[in-house]
């Protein structure tokens, strides 16, 4: 009898042994597969930097595209990427916030609601290059923007609206309905306990969902080629500042332009192995950029979510 | 007695809150006006695409776009079948789904039952960096690093061919396909993973044969929808996948999907109304119906496993 239980148990202890072994094996393989896929972003950005580190300096950035590769430069496409980035911001920054705060505080529980909200979520998995062939029919053709930082900025505000919509209906959700009750109980209206009481605390949320979705515009390259982006240019748009009277002018809205991914792609469909290394270089500051902006929106994030407490 | 209805303030409180109130019907009918937004770009989507496809299939029967073997819009005598573009996109999709599935589920698993609270904290946007990464970016790692390290392992790999852009997006949609079906596995509730564990059963048990089967319909969303990013993908493929339409199965070779060809057509300066303009609509018309169908599957789906606990 005795000895019958011993072997059981040892039996038994060895299956357990077996299982344990299990969970340890897939940790294991957990962490592997985790990091290295992480390794491989590590990997791109290296290599990017290291192919492209023979073009890093003052040059590069103040330099126009040009048929020799070592004398071509971003200058034309980071000032297109900030001008665009601009206008998406100006567009996308009101547009989702107010969409979001419609969706939060104010719509009633209907089809209505339902159909915008299947609306947003849809837009968030359309692919982008189909936001470039809409942009392509409606803003170039229709609207007759052409080829231009308007048609190009409207078109990426349009992609990232759904990221910003979401983000900030997140933001709002996060504000205990106490804050809100409280407001009202002092006989604030429906629309200064949003503005006085409700935004300022999801400020954190909405910047966070702001700068991800200004991180995925800036890297976008689809659409903006379907609007027939040029990669070759050579000189800069209007300036909006300058120093007589209007001060600000909205020319550059309507001028042609190119951005970085733009010009990256440009460089890198090239056979000739030089400008590769440009493009590395474009694609080293490109994903540094992004993946500053990722940072910073990780850190706000973090950040408030620590200082308030309810 | 004059209490605050009828005393000498009264006129002017009233007034006041009248202001306010119509204020907030105006703000209330722009919150509404940018909402709306969504569903007018939605519509205008479908009506480009449909607008500017009608005058290519009134040229090009249905019958020949979906059985034609050959896509040669450019050509003197062109031929207009869609199968090659969609061969290529089906091919650099499965290889990406190869890379995505297995590599996103044991990440998932992992995080959601394995990981300490804290590492998963941290390493979650930082995965989600890896989807953050410009298409482009990825595109020159496919054709510049990737390709040719493939090329030491496989002899007589062309410089473009299919697989290497598939891996990499498959690596670029791992943290869609994680993150959805992390986030599903979460919600199956802990009085489920305390009976699997009261009845003796490891973690790894736990897992495999109580989780993952109760979270499915989430993790078979998040495959959709990873499916639906690989099939929108456009730039790695362009950039990597050579630009020529190819009816084939095989990853090896060079070809052209959906995306690539309407990236080839933008970059020449064709004319508004030739055959060739309308051709990347109804491209893309393809292109927007595979996708919505994947898309409104996976938030079928999602909804499902939102609904089961």
């Amino acid at each position: 009898m005795a000895a019958a239980t011993g072997v059981v148990s040892e039996q038994l202890r060895r299956d357990v042994q077996r299982r344990k072994l299990f969970d340890q094996l897939f940790v294991l393989l957990g962490m592997t597969v985790m990091f290295a896929a992480l390794a491989t972003l590590a990997i791109l950005f290296l290599d990017l930097v290291r192919d492209g580190a023979a073009r890093f300096g003052w040059d590069f950035f103040t330099s126009f595209p040009s048929r020799n590769a070592q004398r071509a430069g971003i200058l034309s496409a980071w000032v297109g990427t900030s001008l665009v980035m601009l206008v998406t911001v100006a567009v996308a920054m009101p547009i989702g916030v107010a969409a979001a705060i419609y969706l939060e505080e104010y719509a009633p529980k209907n089809w209505f609601t339902a159909v915008i909200e299947i609306n947003v979520t849809n837009l968030a998995g359309v692919p982008s290059i189909i936001y470039g062939l809409l942009a392509l029919g409606l803003f170039v053709y229709q609207f007759n923007l052409g080829h231009s930082i308007a048609a190009a900025g409207l078109t990426l505000s349009l992609l990232i609206l759904p990221i910003v919509i979401v983000a900030t209906r997140e933001a709002l959700r996060a504000v205990p309905r106490s804050i809100r009750e409280a407001a009202y109980a002092l006989g604030a209206t429906h629309w200064e306990v949003t503005a006085h009481h409700v935004l300022p605390y999801s400020t954190g949320g909405i910047l966070t969902g702001m700068i991800i979705g200004l991180s995925r515009a800036i890297g976008e390259t689809a659409p903006i080629i379907t609007i027939g982006a040029l990669a070759f240019i050579a000189f800069l748009p209007t300036p909006p500042l300058s120093a007589e009277f209007p001060y600000v002018n909205f020319t550059w809205l309507s001028d042609p332009f190119t951005v970085m991914p733009i010009q990256m792609f440009n460089w890198v469909s090239r056979p000739d192995p030089e400008f590769q290394v440009n493009a590395a270089a474009a694609g080293a500051i490109l994903l540094g950029m992004t993946l500053l902006m990722n940072g910073i929106a990780i850190y706000v994030r973090y950040r408030y979510r620590k200082k308030i407490n309810w | 007695m004059s209490d605050i209805t009828s005393g000498p303030g009264a006129a002017a409180i009233r007034q006041r809150l009248r202001v306010r109130r119509a204020r907030d019907r105006v703000i209330e009918a722009v919150l509404l006006a940018s909402a709306l937004v969504a569903v007018v770009t939605t519509i205008s989507i479908v009506y480009i695409l449909v607008s500017e496809s009608v005058p290519f299939f009134k040229t090009v029967s249905l019958a020949d776009f979906f059985t034609d073997t050959m896509w040669t819009p450019m050509f003197a005598e062109p031929r207009f079948g869609i199968l090659p573009l969609l061969a290529g996109t089906l091919v650099t999709t499965m290889v990406a789904l190869c890379v995505a599935i297995p590599c996103g589920t044991i990440i998932a698993i992992y995080l959601s039952e394995f990981a300490p609270h804290k590492l998963r904290e941290i390493i979650k946007p930082v995965l989600e960096l890896l989807g953050a990464v410009p298409t482009v970016v990825y595109g020159y790692f496919a054709l510049m690093v990737v390709t040719p390290l493939l090329q030491k392992f496989i002899p007589g790999l062309p410089g473009f061919n299919m697989l290497s852009p598939g891996l990499v997006i498959g690596l670029m949609i791992i943290p869609y396909v994680a993150s959805v079906s992390e986030d599903a596995m979460r919600a199956v509730p802990n009085y489920m993973r305390e009976g699997s564990y009261a009845m003796g059963a490891t973690r790894f048990q736990t897992a495999t044969r109580v989780v993952v089967p109760g979270a499915l319909s989430g993790i078979a969303a998040a495959y959709i929808l990873g499916i639906s990013r690989a099939v929108g993908e456009t730039m790695v493929v362009a950039v990597a996948a050579g630009l020529q339409p190819n009816l084939t199965f095989n990853p090896l070779e060079s070809a052209a999907t959906i995306t690539a060809f309407i990236v080839q057509v933008s970059l020449g300066d064709l004319p508004h109304d030739s055959i060739g303009y309308q051709s990347i609509f109804a491209a893309g018309l393809v292109l927007m119906v595979t996708t919505l169908i994947f898309n409104i599957a996976g938030f079928a789906l999602t909804r499902r496993f939102r609904e089961e606990y």
